[in-house]
């Protein structure tokens, strides 16, 4: 007899476990990235509560050096969904000067998105907090629980996890303790693009490609955004077709040559790729094991 | 897990066949389980490697000395690098053309059962590896035991470094010869011996030229081909009420993923614990009504009656689940403080979390001799069958029929930890309490709602009365 489709089955994973969530704790947040994980985490909870309105505000953690087109696409999203959004970046160390140049992507990722989720979090008392991470991303990230406990300072202890049986989750927490939760866990990158297309879920336009003026930095596509990025000597600036894999802040995040104008492109892209999307990613390969310390942490 | 068998694409990437094809594509999730370093997370490595499931800067990242260490690709965590062991789950994703898999390389160390538990708890089919060298251990009967415990459907028994005792037969006939009794005594359904070399590659996507005397499938052909678990389509309906949705006045829905069963608009469902019946009105979604849903699905219900149903109630047809405060269940234990009689623990069942006791350990079972044993206890990693009381009634089946409505986990009120995860045998006889609330269901089903019920004095009429309760609640 009938059985779903691997999407169908992904998607009915994720609306119960974002159900729980909601009917489980006191003050759950989703954190909204604008990405493309974001965008799908968001429409599987509209179809969680519909007909009724998503339970929760979404939350962005703005280090106010992601791309303009992002910050425009996330106001007019959520004003569309009519979904509360709270924006919170870590005011006091941007004031003190904070960017990636002067202190190093590590302490810059440390206070403008761990210190900063942190002082969210703890600021909107939020007791649970949605993640749009997938297992399939990053080899710490494969290690985690769906619920995943964060103790009072809001670290992770992968060494320590709960069990976590069938889909039963032990969302029992003290106060000032915190459950980080990744409905997406079990979905990939090839998931995750395939149902944007067959649900039709507007993301950012930089996912796709165009011709774009890009610093030539060695292999890397650097987007010199809102003159964030300064030029270095070797560099070259020219105008290469070219699109984002993934969405971070515009400093540490490369562009990859591409013609993949269309989701259809993009997925025929995915077909043929031979290496991961974090690759573009500067701020997972400062260590070995770097995501794995940002995550214990705090990290998203 | 992009590129593993799907042809490259041409200039022409037809989007809508690609789609179909992707969409024809079934699901299989499927775990490793066995001693330590017997090779699981080496396995997992060379599938993904050899069936073009990794990235090349993942493959880069895990080369040490100048050869690919496979291990690596699932040993996730710096310590678990650092300590060439693996201490928990690690999900890794890849498909074939025939198929999709998610693969949960599992601990083989006894401290880390608990991570080997949760791995397989929603697999649907277990690779349990055996090192061809070393032979079996009580490890790899305690794994294999809990697998089967936990209802796996489907088994495949690896052989694994048959590279170390130069491919030879006999090795693998004697380990099969010594294993096979094991399984058929724990009543291991489905499974498969097959020797391999995770290390070389033998009988893992190719079959190598080392052991021309084995003709069975290799691993990937095999877990392209195995049937997947019964999605329980076919059996009664159940489903555990996740939230009531109510937007406003004129709409009160009952959200949840359907645990088994197939629903559709004017179904008659009974909702429990009230007993009171109605009609499904509509099954709720946000891509419009439907006409039919059924397991796994998530949806939303509405009926036909105004009836009080909140989260943790269950909505279900057919044959009615058994309820009760009192049921007997297998229990792997895996806190680090004991299981304890006088302690203070909540299940969580289904969308239910009840305050419960646990009303003594009816014994214990020996993993490696699989004697029962009597106990009052059970430590970190023991598996027993024991009694379990909670204060409001559960609405379940036998786990042997049902994984979801069967399955149930304890938490340590004191420290919030998962304590262990039960499966549940069935209701404990002869409880009083347990019989007046089966009865106070039955009745409620049966009257009408608002009705008085006036049993007349005469037994004859009385029931006549009763029998044509009975025929509304049977109809
Ligand atoms: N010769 C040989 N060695 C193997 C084979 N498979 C694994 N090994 C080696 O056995 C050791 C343990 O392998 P792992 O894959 O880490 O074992 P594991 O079962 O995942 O161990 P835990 O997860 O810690 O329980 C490593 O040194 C592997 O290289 C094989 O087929 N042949
Ligand atoms: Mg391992």
């Amino acid at each position: 007899m009938s059985r779903l489709s691997h999407l169908q089955a992904l998607e009915a994973e994720s609306i119960h476990i974002i159900r729980e969530v909601a009917s489980e704790f006191q003050r759950p947040v989703m954190l909204y990235s604008i990405g493309k994980d974001s965008s799908v985490m968001v429409r599987l909870a509209q179809k969680a509560f519909y007909p009724g309105p998503i339970p929760f505000p979404l939350l962005h953690v703005d280090t106010t050096y992601k791309f303009k087109e992002m910050i425009e696409f996330r106001d007019q999203f959520a004003a569309q969904l009519g979904v509360k959004l709270i924006v919170h970046s870590n005011t006091s160390a941007l004031q003190a000067g904070a960017n990636p140049f002067r202190l190093g992507t590590e302490r810059c990722c440390g206070l403008l998105k761990t210190q900063s989720l942190l002082d969210a979090l703890r600021a909107g008392n939020y007791d649970a907090a949605f993640g749009g991470a997938r297992r399939d991303e990053e080899k710490s990230r494969a290690k985690e629980r769906i619920f995943s406990f964060r103790d009072s300072l809001g670290q992770w202890d992968p060494k320590n996890q709960r069990p976590e049986l069938w889909n039963i989750f032990n969302g029992r927490v003290e106060p000032g303790e915190s459950i980080r939760v990744f409905p997406l866990s079990n979905w990939t990158e090839m998931d995750v693009w395939q149902y944007i297309h067959v649900e039709n879920i507007p993301i950012v336009p930089l996912y796709f490609a165009k011709d774009r003026q890009v610093l030539v930095r060695g292999n890397s596509l650097i987007v010199p955004e809102q003159d964030f990025v300064k030029p270095q000597l070797g560099d070259k600036l020219e105008t290469v077709r070219c699109r984002m894999r993934s969405l971070g802040c515009s400093p540490c995040t490369g562009a990859v040559r591409s013609d993949a104008d269309t989701l259809p492109k993009i997925i025929a892209e995915l077909v043929a790729v031979r290496n991961s999307e974090r690759e573009n990613r500067v701020i997972d390969h400062d260590r070995e094991g770097s995501m794995e310390l940002k995550k214990r942490e705090g990290y998203f | 897990m992009s590129a593993a068998f799907v042809e490259e694409p041409s200039q022409k990437f037809d989007i809508e066949q690609f789609l179909a094809a992707e969409e024809s594509k079934g699901l299989l999730r499927l775990t490793t389980a066995g001693s330590v370093d017997d090779g699981k997370s080496t396995l997992i490595g060379r599938l993904l490697h050899d069936a073009k499931g990794a990235y090349e800067d993942q493959l880069k990242s895990a080369v040490r000395g100048g050869q690919i260490d496979f291990s690596l690709l699932t040993d996730g965590l710096r310590a678990e690098r650092e300590q060439g062991i693996t201490i928990d789950v690690a999900y890794r994703y890849f498909a074939t053309i025939k198929r999709k898999f998610i693969l949960a390389d599992t601990p083989g160390h006894e401290q880390y059962t608990r991570n080997m538990a949760t791995g397989a708890s929603t697999a649907e089919l277990a690779i349990i590896l055996l090192d061809a060298h070393r032979g079996l251990t009580t490890q790899s009967r305690r794994h294999a035991f809990i697998a089967t415990l936990l209802a796996i459907p489907n088994f495949v028994i690896a052989v694994n470094k048959m590279d170390l005792v130069g491919y030879d037969q006999e090795v693998f006939n004697r380990i099969r010869a010594e294993f096979e009794p094991f399984l058929e005594r724990i009543g291991t359904k489905n499974y498969y011996f097959l020797p391999l070399s995770a290390l070389k590659g033998d009988n893992v996507v190719d079959r190598g030229s080392h052991m021309p005397w084995f003709n069975g499938p290799c691993l990937l052909e095999y877990l392209e081909t195995v049937d997947p678990a019964d999605n329980m389509v076919q059996a009664p309906f159940r489903m555990a009420v996740q939230r009531v949705v109510r937007p406003d006045q004129n709409f009160r829905g009952y959200a949840g993923q359907i645990a088994s069963g197939t629903i559709r608009p004017g179904d008659e469902v009974q909702a429990l614990p009230s007993g009171r019946r109605s009609k499904v009105k509509r099954v709720v979604t946000f891509d419009g009504d439907l006409k039919m849903a059924h397991a796994p699905q998530s949806v939303t219900l509405t009926l036909a009656d105004e009836i009080d149903i909140s989260r943790g109630d269950m909505i279900s047809s057919g044959t009615p689940s058994q309820s009760a405060r009192m049921f007997d269940a297998t229990m792997v234990w895996f806190d680090a403080h004991p299981l304890d009689p006088a302690h203070d623990y909540l299940v969580k069942h289904t969308s239910h979390t009840v305050p419960a006791r646990v009303d003594g350990v009816r014994h214990l079972i020996n993993v490696a001799t699989l004697e029962s044993e009597p106990a009052t206890s059970l430590a970190m990693n023991e598996i027993g069958v024991v009694r379990i009381a909670t204060a409001k009634p559960l609405f379940f089946d036998p786990y042997k029929d049902n994984r979801v409505t069967g399955s149930f986990i304890l938490i340590d009120r004191k420290t919030n930890h998962t304590a262990g995860a039960g499966m549940i045998l069935a209701a404990a006889e002869g409880s009083l309490e347990d019989a007046a609330d089966r009865l106070v269901r039955l009745v409620r089903a049966a009257v009408p709602e608002g009705s008085q019920l006036n049993l007349p004095s005469d037994d004859a009429q009385a029931m006549e009365v009763v029998r044509g309760l009975l025929k509304g609640v049977l109809k």
